[in-house]
């Protein structure tokens, strides 16, 4: 496990950014960076990080950083891998740096998922990571793939009659096990220790590897900036988003959470499930607690838990 | 020496990839360019190239590798034709913004819908404003000297700039053909490979592909249009290069029977040569007709076509797409900017033709050509007909 005095001082993702306080994605991006150090090369998804990171003719980033379109950072990188490869074979550098691509949750779960898959498929040495703010964020705050069940958003609001979005958040770290890889995780800005060693683990494999990170959002959450690493702790306390990983078909729990609060105190601190304290739609709070009790016992038994 | 070799056109591009050192090429099928894939995939499965051969699960994605490819400083090919360009269209843009300089084969195919396999210009004309410098093959053997010389022309320094060259649909990427083709040693002296020079780079990190505000992303836009322009240069020079090493000569355009013509036709491709053909006949009898066939459609070569023109009482530009609701088709209207500025008074007419793989034979050629010798003034409305339809 990574530990505090071992991390390098120097920042590879520089502040004076224009993200916004208490932004969760710059975390995942400046916590990736201390753990990967400078010898990596980002490909970086349309999305919030994207754009934030690098209004022309500033940059945050010290490492070479390649955005070419939204739905694309894995195939971007895919070809980056493949340059470095055959001119090895001619006479240029032996060695290849590992590829550290991100992308949001709609670059990932919705637009970039086909990508994704030929990348993973296909079997790139390169790391891919999610920070998963769930919904399109740099847009203004509308729903994709990964938008929980309940939440409110410019696309999926709550109404009158509609308690948010109808739909469930689609099991990213299902689908790229899926595809025969050998590491995937999930990991949280709240837990950085964890979410660092995972980054320095991705990277030695010999192969592709996913990491999806949950990445809060103030203003699409609508909660205080200064919530954001204890709203995302509350995630992985309420058993809404679990801390696991899978490592050549095993699965291991990273984070136990022996005393489990309800759900409810997750979702009590964000201004996007507020109307679900309301008597119309009292009982989707109930349909959320069971969506995460059937989640996490699936996810226990993955993992060879008993109990936590 | 040169030996001549019995190839398709998607064969004899695949031949010129493979003897142009490429790094990588990440492509996927599409009929009539899939031969172009296939034969690839053969020569690296034989270890006949050091090429990495990405796979991958769309046009998309195969561009999207191209420019990660090429920025990392790799030599870069694909091969793509009609939906997936189309496909590509987003890509398009951004390689040639990005200063990618990837060769691509188009193997031109009509657009759905309704699908259709065979040959017409829909999909580069879809993307003419991409960016791209793009260049016609009349036959395999254009095919083959233009893919040669295109990564010569893209990696230019003054240039940098992806190039497209263009073979029309089963006409010419099915039809076997006695092409020359260069020695291997030949090819890679006109060609060496790219130098060994890292753009993305852990020792020098940059940042490619930055957000632009209304500051600055103007003037980008203004320099790639400079970049275009100054290519056509560059194309002249390659092609001077590639004629001392191959003995066949190539620039921005051809002509033919212009000496003493009356009439000509100007057009793209495969049909130029069904073209020439029937000004042969025509011009045994005595017709003053001739024909232009432009290689280079981006940069337009207006100044070497109004050349031609001087002379000329009336010209057909020859159009394989259509430009739905626009005055006439693409390369008609571009004919027509270029002759604004000029004194040049001469008949304009155009003629749709040959879309979704509709043959355009000799007869129906030289009816056109009577029919401009036989017009005594340009109508007052356009004269824009659609030529081998059933109407």
């Amino acid at each position: 496990m990574v530990i505090l005095k071992d991390l390098p001082a120097e920042e590879l993702f520089l502040p004076g950014h224009r993200h916004c306080s208490g932004c969760g994605a710059s975390m995942a991006a400046r916590m990736a960076l201390k753990a990967s150090g400078k010898e990596v090369v980002v490909t970086n998804a349309t999305g919030c990080l994207e754009v934030a990171s690098t209004i022309y003719p500033y940059s945050s980033w010290m490492v070479p950083w390649v955005h070419t379109a939204f739905e694309n950072a894995a195939a971007t990188a895919s070809g980056i891998e493949a340059a470095f490869k055959a001119m090895a074979r001619r006479g240029g550098r032996s060695r290849v740096p590992p590829i550290i691509s991100f992308a949001g949750d709609g670059g990932t779960f919705d637009i970039g998922m086909q990508s994704l898959s030929g990348a993973l498929e296909r079997g790139h040495h390169m790391l891919y990571i999610c920070y998963d703010n769930e919904a399109y964020m740099n847009t203004g705050i509308q729903r994709s793939g990964s938008t929980p069940h309940g939440a409110a958003t410019t696309t999926s609001h709550a109404g009158t009659k509609l308690p948010g979005k109808p739909e469930w958040k689609k099991d990213l770290i299902g689908i790229s096990i899926s595809h025969g890889i050998e590491y995937a995780a999930t990991a949280s800005v709240a837990y950085w220790n964890d979410y660092m060693t995972k980054v320095k683990k991705a990277l030695e494999v010999k192969g592709p590897s996913v990491i999806h990170v949950l990445a809060p959002c103030p203003r699409g959450w609508r909660h205080e900036p200064a919530d954001t690493v204890k709203i995302a702790r509350l995630a992985t306390q309420t058993l809404y988003f679990p801390i696991y990983e899978f490592e050549r078909g095993a699965y291991r729990l990273n984070v136990k959470v022996p005393n489990p609060l309800p759900v409810e105190d997750f979702l009590r601190t964000q201004g996007r499930f507020s109307h679900l304290f309301k008597p119309e739609f009292s009982s989707e709070i109930q349909k959320i607690q069971d969506w995460v009790n059937a989640n996490w016992a699936r996810i226990l038994n993955l993992c060879g838990e008993t109990k936590t | 020496m040169q030996k001549i070799v019995g190839l398709t056109g998607d064969e004899a591009v695949a031949y010129a990839a493979k003897q142009s050192s490429v790094d990588v090429v990440a492509a996927y099928p599409i009929t009539p360019q899939t031969v172009i894939v296939e034969q690839f995939a053969q020569y690296v499965a034989n270890g006949e190239v050091h090429t990495e051969f990405v796979c991958v699960e769309s046009e998309h994605s195969a561009l999207s590798a191209c420019i990660g490819a090429s920025l990392t400083g790799a030599r870069v090919f694909t091969a793509t034709a009609s939906q997936g360009l189309a496909l590509m269209h987003e890509m398009l843009y951004i390689a040639s913004s990005l200063r990618c300089p990837i060769v691509m084969a188009v193997a031109n195919r009509a657009l759905s819908a309704p699908i259709n396999i065979y040959a017409d210009h829909s999909d580069m004309m879809g993307s003419r404003d991409s960016g791209w410098i793009q260049v016609y093959a009349e036959d395999a053997q254009e095919a083959y000297d233009w893919t040669l010389q295109a990564f010569d022309i893209a990696e230019k320094d003054n240039v940098m700039l992806p190039v497209s060259v263009n073979l029309d649909g089963f006409t010419i990427s099915h039809s076997m053909e006695g092409i020359s083709v260069l020695e291997d040693d030949a090819a890679r002296k006109f060609l060496p490979p790219r130098p060994i020079s890292y753009i993305v780079d852990p020792d020098r990190p940059i940042t490619i592909g930055a957000g632009n505000n209304p500051e600055y992303y103007f003037e980008f836009k203004r320099q790639q249009e400079d970049a275009l322009r100054r290519s056509s240069k560059a194309v002249l020079e390659t092609a001077r290069k590639f004629g001392a090493i191959s003995g066949r000569k190539y620039g921005v355009l051809d002509t033919y029977g212009l000496e003493d013509a009356d009439v000509a036709m100007v057009g793209l491709g495969s049909c130029m040569g069904t073209v020439i053909e029937a000004a042969r006949r025509l011009r045994k009898k005595g017709a003053k007709v001739g024909a232009i066939k432009l290689w280079l459609y981006r940069p337009f070569p207006e100044r070497e076509l109004l050349r031609t023109l001087e002379g000329l009482k009336s010209l057909v530009v020859l159009d394989r797409s259509c430009s739905f609701g626009a005055p006439n088709g693409a390369l008609c209207s571009d004919i027509l900017s270029t002759l604004y500025s000029t004194n040049l008074k001469l008949k304009i007419s155009n003629v749709i033709y040959g879309l979704g793989g509709r043959d355009m034979t000799v007869p129906m050629i030289e009816a056109i050509y009577r029919r401009a010798l036989r017009q005594k003034k340009q109508p007052l409305k356009r004269d824009v007909r659609f030529v081998g339809v059933r109407e």
